[in-house]
């Protein structure tokens, strides 16, 4: 295994976020247990993104704490935090030309210092990462030339290179075709590490999360199972739309849908 | 690129560079064969017990020659990977180690000296110091006008860039119009378009250990600069403290930028497009990216030098109009490839 099991647990206390007085999240508390797929679902402008954004620390809250084992993640070294916590955020903008191989080393950085090379350590990490996200035959290829989806794994398997016990991903599938969506989905889930991830599709999220947390006008309106969450007057009430629920014949997974 | 295609590129281009530099020592008003260049320095260096070469020759060939073509190369490689450290610093393509306002403070300060005969009592040095002064307050005006809240934007850093540049340049303009010397004037053109005319061991040493130490720094944070180009989020999510990061690249280019410039007037285009060439042939990650554009920087150079001393002679033209008639249309070249994508990512 990749991963070493650490009981690691995320938490988030009172967390404010205020921008020019608008109020974007209010008081959100929630506890992240470790090991499991977290999906965050919500409609637009509901915080979601702004939330990720707090936990992996490119934004400073207005008040509140996040911790991280317990430890305020804005005392942690930033390599400490980000040999724990590895990202995959919306844009990723890559410029000029990598190689795939190349990218994905740069998942190394946290455990690197002034003077360190790319050891055989590394060269193995890198290598595994690729084949688990499934971007190993393009090793050598330049960015540039691959598709969407394509790119999105790449970043993924960055992030996979950097070995942590969590990984957060910012709307992991948008722009990828179904088949796409389906795999990454399918290969994030497998991981043996705390995920969390803003997902648009509800679907997706009923059929891959351990557990959903429904957000709404910047507070947390709900977080269970899918099974807990994912209902018609809750739908309803947060997105506002008529909503349908029924079981997936093929995968007995809650399916959704909408009407207005 | 693999290692061992990597050592070849590196080991034939820096044959390349030693094999100008020679040919740059030879051309001249006196010609001067290569093997009496190779015996001149081995006697010099005492590896040789005597010599066929005159004194008048060996004078042209050390203290005259061979200080101008290390300066050259100096000068060309510190511009190179200054511009490639600042592309990356503020993720564009088309930023050259002048955006933060470096050439046009060094103008402010050249002008003055020889116009207005500031720092007069600095002697021989007072151009050098005053550009560098230039060059480094310029610096420190855009970095302070770019912070907003303790952080600074790079779109900011390069728009207060062009915009003090601006400013700049009018004063420049202003002593230059308020002047009454003709030769004066003449004499700011020249500087301002670079030349390496002054070259002396003196003014070699300075550059040469600042180039050492930024290059050195440079290279080992290849990998912070590769992280630089995936976007400012995903490098700090990396571990990269990307303030503290961005105010040592600024701060150490802009050093390497002003001394460069102080010792050989504001050289164009070498720091925009020695960068693309290097990424468009060997690709984008800076651990190759800084060595090789150091050595084509130094090739460049070395070789407009050339040029600048024999095109019109005996008058010597500014480097800067070869740097830029070379530059410019291989630029253009460049950009109508469609492989290359430039930097724009998407």
């Amino acid at each position: 295994m990749l991963w070493e099991r650490v009981s690691d647990i995320l938490q988030l206390q009172q967390l404010e976020f205020t921008v020019e007085e608008k109020q974007i999240l209010k008081n959100i508390s929630l506890t992240i247990n470790e090991g499991k797929f977290i999906g965050i679902i919500g409609p637009n402008g509901s915080g979601k993104t702004t939330m990720l954004k707090i936990v992996y620390r490119h934004l400073k809250q207005t008040s509140g704490s996040v911790t991280l084992h317990e430890k305020e993640i804005w005392d942690i070294p930033p390599k400490k935090l980000a040999q724990q916590m590895a990202v995959v955020s919306q844009d990723s903008p890559v410029l000029f030309d990598f190689t795939v191989k190349e990218l994905v080393m740069m998942g190394r950085t946290p455990y690197k210092k002034w003077l360190s090379t790319d050891n055989s350590e590394d060269f193995n990490i890198v290598e595994k990462s690729m084949k688990l996200a499934n971007v190993f035959h393009l090793a050598d290829c330049t960015l540039n030339n691959l598709s969407g989806g394509e790119k999105k794994r790449v970043m993924l398997a960055r992030a996979l290179a950097q070995q942590t016990n969590i990984l957060v991903l910012d709307e992991p599938t948008n722009h990828l075709d179904i088949e796409h969506q389906l795999n990454l989905m399918d290969l994030v889930k497998d991981l043996p590490i705390t995920i969390i991830a803003a997902l648009h599709d509800l679907n997706l999220a009923a059929a891959f999360c351990d557990e959903v947390i429904v957000m709404n006008d910047g507070t947390v309106y709900m977080q269970g199972t899918p099974q807990q969450v994912l209902t018609k007057q809750t739908l309803e009430e947060v997105f506002r739309v008529q909503v349908g629920v029924s079981t997936n014949p093929y995968t007995n997974k809650i399916h959704l849908y909408y009407y207005t | 690129m693999n290692k061992s295609k990597y050592s070849l590129w590196i080991s034939l281009l820096v044959i390349v560079l030693l094999g100008s530099m020679i040919g740059a020592i030879m051309v001249g008003s006196v010609g001067i064969t290569p093997s009496l260049i190779v015996e001149v320095i081995l006697y010099k260096l005492g590896i040789l017990e005597q010599t066929n070469a005159t004194n008048a020759q060996q004078i042209i060939i050390l203290e005259i020659r061979v200080p101008r073509v290390l300066l050259a190369a100096i000068v060309g490689a510190s511009l190179a990977i200054c511009g490639a450290a600042i592309q990356a610093l503020v993720k564009n393509s088309i930023a050259d180690p002048y955006i933060l306002g470096v050439s046009s403070g060094a103008s402010v300060g050249a002008t003055s000296v020889i116009l207005l005969g500031t720092f007069s009592f600095l002697g021989m040095y007072a151009l050098s110091f005053a550009a560098f002064l230039g060059a480094i307050s310029a610096v420190i005006i855009v970095f302070f006008l770019a912070r907003v809240g303790g952080r600074s934007s790079m779109i900011r850093l390069l728009l207060s860039g062009i915009a003090v540049s601006m400013v700049l340049s009018a004063v420049t303009n202003f002593m230059l119009m308020m002047s009454k010397e003709q030769g004066g004037i003449q004499a700011v053109m020249h500087w301002m378009l670079g030349s390496l005319g002054g070259a002396k061991w003196s003014n070699v040493w300075i550059p040469f250990f600042t180039f050492f130490i930024v290059f050195t720094l440079l290279t080992l944070s290849y990998r912070k600069l590769n992280a630089l180009l995936l976007g400012e989020e995903t490098a700090a999510t990396l571990g990269i403290n990307i303030e503290r990061f961005r105010i040592f690249i600024i701060l150490i280019v802009s050093l390497l930028t002003g001394v460069a410039v102080a010792v050989s007037g504001s050289i164009g285009f070498v720091g925009l497009i020695v960068p693309h060439i290097v990424r468009m042939l060997f690709g984008t990650n800076y651990k190759i990216v800084l060595p090789l554009s150091a050595i084509i920087g130094a090739i460049f150079i070395v070789c407009a030098d050339v040029g600048a001393r024999v095109l019109i002679a005996p008058e010597e033209m500014p480097i800067g109009i070869i740097t830029a008639l070379c530059g410019g249309p291989f630029f253009i070249w460049l950009l109508r490839r469609q492989r290359y994508a430039m930097g724009e990512g998407e």
